[in-house]
């Protein structure tokens, strides 16, 4: 029972940052642009994150956990919507290859996490590693006694406040979609750009928008992994292969926010499923570790095979639109 | 002001929109470096061109980089000429190397040299190929998504280095391989004229090889064709799925190649950075050179330039070597957005004012 517990706890623990990022790309590509800079854009995030609250405990004695936090979730989202704007620029007004934007952002972002990650203490004159520990502890504020119930408690209170706003995140993300006439704008952009265009829908300005907003949340799933999982420091490539998982995920939850929610959890389950079987050695270990990507390459095949309609990708991803080209 | 689509552009007033935009993309590159040093510009430059050819040792890394990234961009054109998305090239570089550290583990020490790098000339190719088939074969069949099927694929391929590195790991409990062979040298790939001459020759004879089989062999023909419409294709009689899956084993034979000869020709380890990011950026370099080899041997030239330049002054401040990706990151971002010039005009026009 223990042992389930703590697996429910850690899974979860691994699916947030997952989610931020799917919630993100979710948004991004229902406007029909497939944004493969989310990686770059969630390192961009969570070191904007770290560096801003780091300045702010270096310049004050007695730094205010609360103030801290704020100041980590503003420059991330400052920094990721940045990431979306470079992105949004190139592939929407300047009709770039989506793909090759999005990788060449994911070059960039993961290279400007690492780069800061690595010399930022060096930049500040050598202050030895980085550690925000009080901005963090902010992060990592449970929820006062729901969390000391017994199993409801770990399972369901046990964790910072980022873990139950990207939930909230996602809930509010599928209601927008599916319920109010600016979602059913934007899967129209993402579906046919043409048709909306002439439906009078500003094309543009929906891409822009969604894509943007997609970066930003996407943003907030690294500073989720650097504050509430890290606790406050910087690991180079620490952050590893989430992004792609975020990715992943949105395929797993066919577009649709809420399937992602529980995505996330099978993920971060499936992420860290080798330390729960009993009797593997470390080789084995690794090879466990491509579970979610095997799982999310069958998804593909089954939902292509099968090509129901509303479990597709939206129709339009990955090109751009130019209304004179019809 | 608005925007109209070019019906033709002269070669040298395209040429001049790049030019401009790679100035322009060194001068960001110059104002992000003095931010951060705080240095005169010019003894930046004068940093970068030492960096990345100040000393015998540097010029043949800046050479040798230059001809990884080149094979892997000239391994992607066929695929993406046929409008294939093949974002795993990453994945097949990793597993072309894994392969040719096998092949040197366990027959590097017996078999004669040349034999051994035969096979892990063939073993790498074949299992390029193989990685390249899987996705090709479904996208033939039921149209599966290949930009994400490929990506889900690097990870996988991630993964079994992963699990190898720590099945070779020497000496034990180090997580790495170690230089493999060191005393024999078994499977390296020997010099020729310096350190990578052999490399650089064996690039150059794919690299033209490919040049040839796009433009002058009907296989490139068919290519070309599927890549602007597989009606069109299917049309004047070409089987469209034969040509896919034909086109990405080929694609994925030269990356799985590549990995073999950053392992076997340079390396002499296999490690999770064997491919280092190479498989996306070289995939933008094929992409901005239009498919044109010799613009991709520029290109790749001008980033491993500024790549090795930069690894160069960071480590001159002390700073961290991931300031290249950064670098890397701003120039292409210029020479992406640039070619919306180049297949673009901007016209104004004024508004003439309604008169009351």
């Amino acid at each position: 029972m223990e042992l389930i517990i703590t697996f429910i706890q850690k899974a979860i623990g691994q699916g947030i940052a997952i989610l931020f990022g799917a919630t993100g790309e979710i948004a991004t590509e229902k406007s029909g642009n497939l944004n493969l800079g989310i990686p770059g854009i969630m390192y961009m995030g969570g070191i904007s994150g770290l560096m801003g609250s780091f300045f702010y405990e270096l310049g004050h004695q007695n730094p205010s956990p609360g103030v801290g936090a704020l100041i980590a979730v503003v420059c991330t989202l400052v920094a990721s919507a940045l990431g979306g704007l470079i992105y949004s620029v190139l592939t929407i007004t300047l009709r770039a290859n989506q793909n090759v934007v999005g990788l060449a952002l994911t070059t960039f972002g993961t290279g400007f996490g690492n780069f800061f990650g690595g010399s930022i203490s060096k930049l500040a004159g050598g202050v030895g590693q980085i550690s925000v520990m009080t901005t963090a502890s902010a992060f990592q504020k449970k929820l006062p006694g729901l969390s000391e119930l017994p199993v409801i408690g770990p399972v369901f209170f046990s964790y910072g406040f980022l873990t139950y706003l990207s939930i909230v995140l996602s809930v509010l993300m599928f209601l927008f979609l599916n319920r109010t006439r600016m979602g059913l704008n934007l899967r129209a952009v993402g579906e046919d750009p043409a048709t909306a265009d002439a439906a009078g829908i500003n094309v543009s300005a929906y891409k822009y928008a969604a894509t943007i907003s997609g970066a930003a949340i996407a943003g907030l799933g690294g500073l989720y992994f650097v504050m509430e999982y890290l606790g406050g420091t910087w690991t180079n490539n620490g952050f590893g292969d989430r992004g792609w998982l975020a990715i992943a995920l949105v395929i797993l939850a066919l577009w649709n926010p809420l399937s992602a929610v529980w995505g996330s959890i099978v993920f971060g389950g499936l992420y860290i499923i080798y330390i729960y079987i009993p009797g593997l050695n470390r080789a084995a270990q690794e090879l466990y570790k491509m579970l979610p990507y095997l799982v999310t390459i069958i998804v593909l095949v089954i939902t292509s095979k099968r090509n129901k309609e509303e479990k597709q990708p939206p129709a339009s991803l990955g090109s751009s639109y130019f209304r004179e080209e019809r | 002001m608005r925007m109209i689509k070019r019906g033709s552009i002269s070669r040298s007033k395209a040429l001049c929109i790049r030019l401009a935009a790679a100035v322009l993309s060194l001068l960001v590159c110059a104002i992000v470096i003095v931010a951060i040093t705080k240095q005169n510009p010019l003894e930046v430059y004068a940093g970068i061109v030492d960096g990345a050819v100040g000393t015998g040792r540097r010029l043949w890394v800046t050479i040798r980089e230059t001809i990884f990234l080149l094979i892997v961009a000239v391994g992607l054109t066929p695929a993406f000429k046929m409008r294939f998305w093949n974002i795993g090239a990453e994945g097949q570089i990793l597993m072309g190397g894994a392969v040719s550290a096998a092949v040197m583990i366990y027959l590097g020490k017996s078999l004669p040299n040349a034999l051994v790098i035969l096979l892990i000339f063939v073993s790498s190719a074949l299992i390029g190929m193989l990685w390249g088939l899987i996705p090709a074969y479904f996208k033939a069949r039921y149209n599966t998504n290949e930009t994400l099927f490929t990506l889900m694929l690097n990870y996988v391929a991630m993964q079994i280095v992963t699990f190898c590195i720590v099945y070779w790991e020497n000496p034990p409990g180090s997580n790495t391989v170690g230089v493999i062979n060191a005393a024999n040298r078994g499977g390296w790939i020997p010099p020729l004229f310096g350190t990578y001459g052999m490399c650089v020759l064996l690039v150059a004879a794919v690299t033209v090889f490919i040049a040839i089989y796009m433009n002058r062999s009907k296989h490139g023909y068919e290519i070309a064709v599927v890549g602007e419409s597989q009606n069109t294709a299917r049309y004047a009689g070409i089987n469209v799925k034969k040509v896919i899956i034909r086109t990405m084993m080929l694609s994925g034979a030269i990356c799985g190649f590549a990995g073999a000869l950053i392992v076997s020709g340079s390396s002499h380890t296999i490690s999770t950075g064997t491919a280092g990011g190479r498989g996306f950026t070289a995939i933008i370099v094929a992409w901005m050179s239009k498919f044109n080899p010799a613009i991709m041997v520029i290109v790749s030239l001008f980033l491993a330039f500024m790549q090795q330049g930069a690894i160069q002054i960071a480590s001159q401040f002390g700073l961290n070597e991931n300031a290249s990706d950064i670098i890397t990151g701003i120039i292409l971002f210029f020479l992406i957005g640039c070619e919306f010039f180049v297949n673009y005009r901007l016209e104004v026009t004024i508004k003439n004012s309604p008169k009351h």
